[in-house]
C-alpha cells in the first residue's frame, strides 16, 4: 500500500500566559533577528507539555518531533490524555493551523472533522443549511446536490428540512450536521470526538457509518476519541500521545492498553478533592480503601480472595438517611459494569451512615478474572435515578486483580474483564 | 525517511511561507462556498427586523440631510451647480461601500474566529463574500439615488450623466479592491493587537473627511493648506468619490491620469492585502 500521508518532525510551540506588551517585544525581537537572518530566539526554548506542573517559560510545546506515516485505506487512531496534544495534531492535519516546524506532506485532499455543523446558520433551513455547511466542509454544489436526497434521509430529518434551523432540537441540529459529515467523500477523513453526540440510536448508527467508511469504502481516517472501544473496533493502527511526544505506536488495541496501562492508575488527587464528579454534593465519597481479610491494607487483590473496600462519606448539607441508596461497580476499560452492588435491592437500610460516616463493602471470595477494574461508587437520596444524585466518580481507583486458581488445579487462569463463576463439564 | 521513492504530493503543510503564494487555484476550487456564502449573507439580513431594507434607505438620506446643513448652508461650500444635497448622497453612497468593504474585512479573523478554528477553506472567501454581498445595500442605496436624481431632473434642473458612466463597473471594482485591499492588512495586525480594531473605528470616520465626500476636490485645494490638500487629492478614495461624482452629476475633476493612478494603487494594495491575509491565515488562530 502507498503512503498518502507523511508527517516529519511535526512541533507546535505555543506562548502561555496573556497577549499583552511582553507579545510585543517578543515580537519585535524576532522580527530583527529574521532580518538579520538569524534563528528564531524563541524556538530553542519551551517547557514541556505537562499541565499540572507550572511552567518556568512564557513557551511551551505542544507537540514535539511527531513522526508518522499513513497508508491508502488505513485507520489510524490518536489517544492521550486530555492536553496531550491531539487536538493540536489535528488542527495542523486540518489547516486550522501551521506547525511551528516540520511538513506535513499529503497525495489527498483532507476534510476534516473537528466539529459536527461549523458555520450552520440559524435562520436558514435543513436544506439550505446542508448546502452552505456541505461547501464549508469542501465539497461542490454539485456533489451536494447529488447527495441530497440521502442526507436528508440519514438525518432522519425530513419533516422539518424546511424549516430554520434554530427551530430544530440541538439533537436533530446534531443529526443533520453529522449526516452532511457522513457524506464527504475526501481522499483523507480528519476526525475529532464527533461520535460522543446524540441518542443511542443515532450514535448506534454513526458509528455504524464510520465503519462503513473506512472498511467498506476503504477510506483513510484519522480519529481521535475518548471512545476507546471505537478506537478498538473502527481503527487498524494506534498512536499514544503523551505531553507532546509520541510514546507508542503500534496496532489500535495494543495502543489501547498501553494507554490504559499508563494513564488510569495515576490519580495523584485525593478522592476528597477530586473534581471530576457529579451529583448534588450534599453527601460525598471522601475516602476509599482496600484491606484482606485480615484487615490490612493492600493495594492488589488475588481472584478469589476476601477483599473489604472501606469507604468513608463527608457529608456537606443536611441528607435524608434512611432514603439512601448506594452503588458500587466495578468496570472495565469500555466503562462497562463487570459487578454491581446496589443497596436498595440488597434491602440494606443505610441510615447508620449518618452516624458512621463509613461503610464497608465485604465480598467474600472475589470471583473476577485478574484484570485492572476501576470503581465507581455512587450516591443517592432515592432511588438509584440521576436526580436522585448525591456524589457520582468514576475511576476512583484500579483495583488490580491478580489471576488466581479457582479451579484449584494448579493452574492460573486467563485474564479478562469478566467474573468466573463455579461450574463443571460431566460427561 | 525514505528518500529514494519518487513522490508526488498534492500539497504540503508546514510552516514555510512563500511570498507570492496567493493560492488563487484553491480559491477558484471553493467558488461554490463563496456564491453560498453570498447566498447566506442576503437571504438572513432582514430576518426579525421590522423595517428591513428601509434602514438602508435612512442611513444615507439623514447623513445628506446633516451634511447640507452643517457644510452647505453653514459652512457655505460649493458643490458646483449641483444641488448639495444630491451631491452628498451620491458621495455618500459610494463612500458607504467602500466604508462597509473595509469594515468588514478589517474584522474577518475576529468575527469569524470559531468558524475558521474548525475547519479549513481559503479565509479569503470570506471578506470576498462580504464585499459581493453589500453590492446589494449599495444597489439598493443607489436606488435612491437615482429617484433623487430623476425627481430633481424632472424639476428643471440641468444635469446628465456623462460619457464616464461607462467606467460605473471600474469604480465599483476599485471600491471593492480598496476596501477588501485595507480591510485585509489592518486584518492581519488586528488578531493579535486589539488596539487596532478601537483606532480603526475613528480613523474611518476621519478619513471620510479627508476623502472629498462632503466637498468637491477643488474647494480642498482653494481652502485647505498645502499638505491637507495634497493628501486629499493623492488619496485613492477621493478619486474614486470625484470620478463617481463626475461621472453621473458633471461635476469636479477628471483625468485619465488620475484614473490610472487610482486603478495602479487599488491593484497594488489588493495583492499586498492578499499576501499579507495569506501569511496571517495561517497561525492567527493561535493568537486570535
Amino acid at each position: 500500500m502507498s503512503v498518502i500521508l507523511r508527517a516529519e518532525n511535526i512541533s507546535k510551540q505555543y506562548r502561555l500566559g496573556l497577549v499583552g506588551t511582553g507579545t510585543i517585544t517578543h515580537d519585535l525581537n524576532r522580527f530583527w533577528h529574521r532580518v538579520r537572518g538569524k534563528e528564531d530566539p524563541y524556538m530553542k526554548l519551551g517547557d514541556v507539555n505537562d499541565r499540572s506542573v507550572y511552567a518556568t517559560q512564557d513557551y511551551v510545546w505542544a507537540l514535539r518531533n511527531i513522526n508518522f506515516e499513513i497508508k491508502r485505506g488505513e485507520v489510524l487512531g490518536i489517544i492521550g490524555k486530555n492536553g496531550a496534544g491531539k487536538s493540536t495534531l489535528l488542527k495542523i492535519l486540518s489547516r486550522v493551523t501551521s506547525p511551528t516546524t516540520g511538513v506535513i506532506k499529503t497525495k489527498g485532499r483532507i476534510a476534516s472533522l473537528l466539529e459536527v455543523g461549523t458555520g450552520f446558520h440559524p435562520e436558514l433551513t435543513g436544506r439550505e443549511n446542508i448546502y452552505l455547511n456541505g461547501a464549508i466542509l469542501g465539497m461542490s454544489k454539485a456533489e451536494i446536490a447529488s447527495k441530497e436526497e440521502e442526507i436528508v434521509e440519514f438525518s432522519g430529518c425530513q419533516m422539518y428540512i424546511d424549516t430554520p434551523v434554530k427551530r430544530y432540537s440541538s439533537g436533530m441540529r446534531v443529526r443533520l450536521a453529522f449526516a452532511v459529515a457522513a457524506h464527504l467523500e475526501p481522499d483523507i477523513l480528519v476526525i475529532d470526538e464527533v461520535l460522543a453526540v446524540g441518542d443511542a440510536e443515532f450514535q448506534k448508527k454513526a458509528i455504524g457509518k464510520m465503519q462503513d467508511i473506512s472498511k467498506g469504502e476503504g477510506r483513510t481516517v484519522l480519529f481521535v476519541s475518548h471512545n476507546m472501544a471505537a478506537v478498538k473496533s473502527l481503527c487498524t493502527r494506534g498512536i499514544v500521545l503523551e505531553n507532546g511526544f509520541p510514546v507508542f505506536e503500534g496496532t489500535s488495541s495494543a495502543a489501547v492498553n498501553y494507554y490504559f496501562s499508563n494513564n488510569l492508575n495515576i490519580q495523584d488527587v485525593a478522592i476528597e478533592e477530586r473534581t471530576d464528579r457529579t451529583g448534588s454534593g450534599k453527601l460525598k465519597v471522601s475516602d476509599v480503601k482496600l484491606y484482606n481479610s485480615e484487615m490490612r491494607p493492600i493495594s492488589e487483590v488475588i481472584s478469589g480472595e476476601t477483599l473489604f473496600l472501606k469507604v468513608n462519606v463527608k457529608s456537606f448539607d443536611d441528607v435524608n438517611y434512611s432514603k439512601l441508596t448506594i452503588a458500587i461497580n466495578f468496570r472495565d476499560n469500555f466503562e462497562n459494569n463487570i459487578v454491581s452492588f446496589i443497596t436498595d435491592e440488597m434491602g440494606i437500610d443505610c441510615s447508620p451512615l449518618e452516624n458512621t460516616k463509613s461503610f464497608t463493602l465485604k465480598i467474600p471470595s472475589l470471583n473476577l478474572r485478574g484484570e485492572a477494574y476501576n470503581l465507581r461508587i455512587m450516591l443517592f437520596e432515592g432511588g438509584a435515578a440521576d436526580e436522585n444524585l448525591l456524589d457520582k466518580i468514576d475511576n476512583i481507583m484500579t483495583i488490580h486483580i491478580l489471576p488466581g486458581d479457582f479451579w484449584n488445579v494448579g493452574n492460573v487462569n486467563r485474564k479478562m474483564h469478566t467474573s468466573i463463576l463455579p461450574g463443571n463439564i460431566e460427561f | 525517511m525514505k528518500t529514494d521513492e519518487k513522490d508526488i504530493w498534492l500539497y504540503e503543510i508546514s510552516s514555510k511561507k512563500k511570498l507570492f503564494d496567493l493560492n488563487l487555484k484553491e480559491i477558484w476550487r471553493y467558488r461554490d462556498l463563496l456564491f453560498l456564502f453570498v447566498k447566506r449573507d442576503i437571504t438572513t439580513l432582514y430576518k426579525q427586523t421590522v423595517l428591513g431594507p428601509l434602514w438602508y434607505f435612512i442611513q444615507p438620506l439623514f447623513t445628506s440631510l446633516v451634511f447640507t446643513l452643517v457644510f452647505n448652508n453653514l459652512g457655505n461650500i460649493q458643490t458646483g451647480g449641483v444641488p448639495p444635497f444630491l451631491f452628498n448622497l451620491a458621495g455618500i453612497t459610494a463612500w458607504n461601500y467602500f466604508k462597509i468593504c473595509l469594515t468588514k474585512t478589517s474584522s474577518t479573523f475576529t468575527s469569524n474566529k470559531s468558524i475558521f478554528g474548525k475547519v479549513y477553506f481559503p479565509r479569503v472567501i470570506m471578506p470576498m463574500s462580504v464585499t459581493i454581498s453589500n453590492l446589494l445595500r449599495f444597489g439598493i442605496q443607489l436606488l435612491i439615488l437615482i429617484a433623487f436624481y430623476i425627481y430633481y431632473v424632472s424639476n428643471g434642473l440641468d444635469i446628465s450623466p456623462n460619457i464616464n458612466l461607462v467606467l460605473f463597473p471600474v469604480y465599483i471594482l476599485m471600491m471593492a479592491l480598496l476596501g477588501l485591499g485595507s480591510g485585509m492588512i489592518i486584518s492581519a495586525f488586528t488578531t493579535k493587537y486589539r488596539d487596532l480594531k478601537v483606532l480603526l473605528n475613528f480613523a474611518v470616520s476621519l478619513l471620510m473627511y479627508l476623502s472629498a465626500v462632503p466637498y468637491p476636490v477643488s474647494e480642498a485645494k482653494s481652502k485647505f493648506p498645502d499638505f491637507v490638500a495634497n493628501f486629499v487629492s493623492y488619496n485613492p478614495v477621493t478619486q474614486i468619490i470625484e470620478g463617481f461624482r463626475y461621472m453621473i452629476l458633471g461635476v469636479g475633476d477628471f483625468s485619465v491620469g488620475s484614473l490610472i493612478y487610482t486603478i495602479v494603487i487599488c491593484f497594488i494594495l489588493f495583492f499586498v492585502g492578499l499576501i499579507i491575509f495569506n501569511r496571517t491565515e495561517k497561525t492567527f488562530i493561535d493568537t486570535v
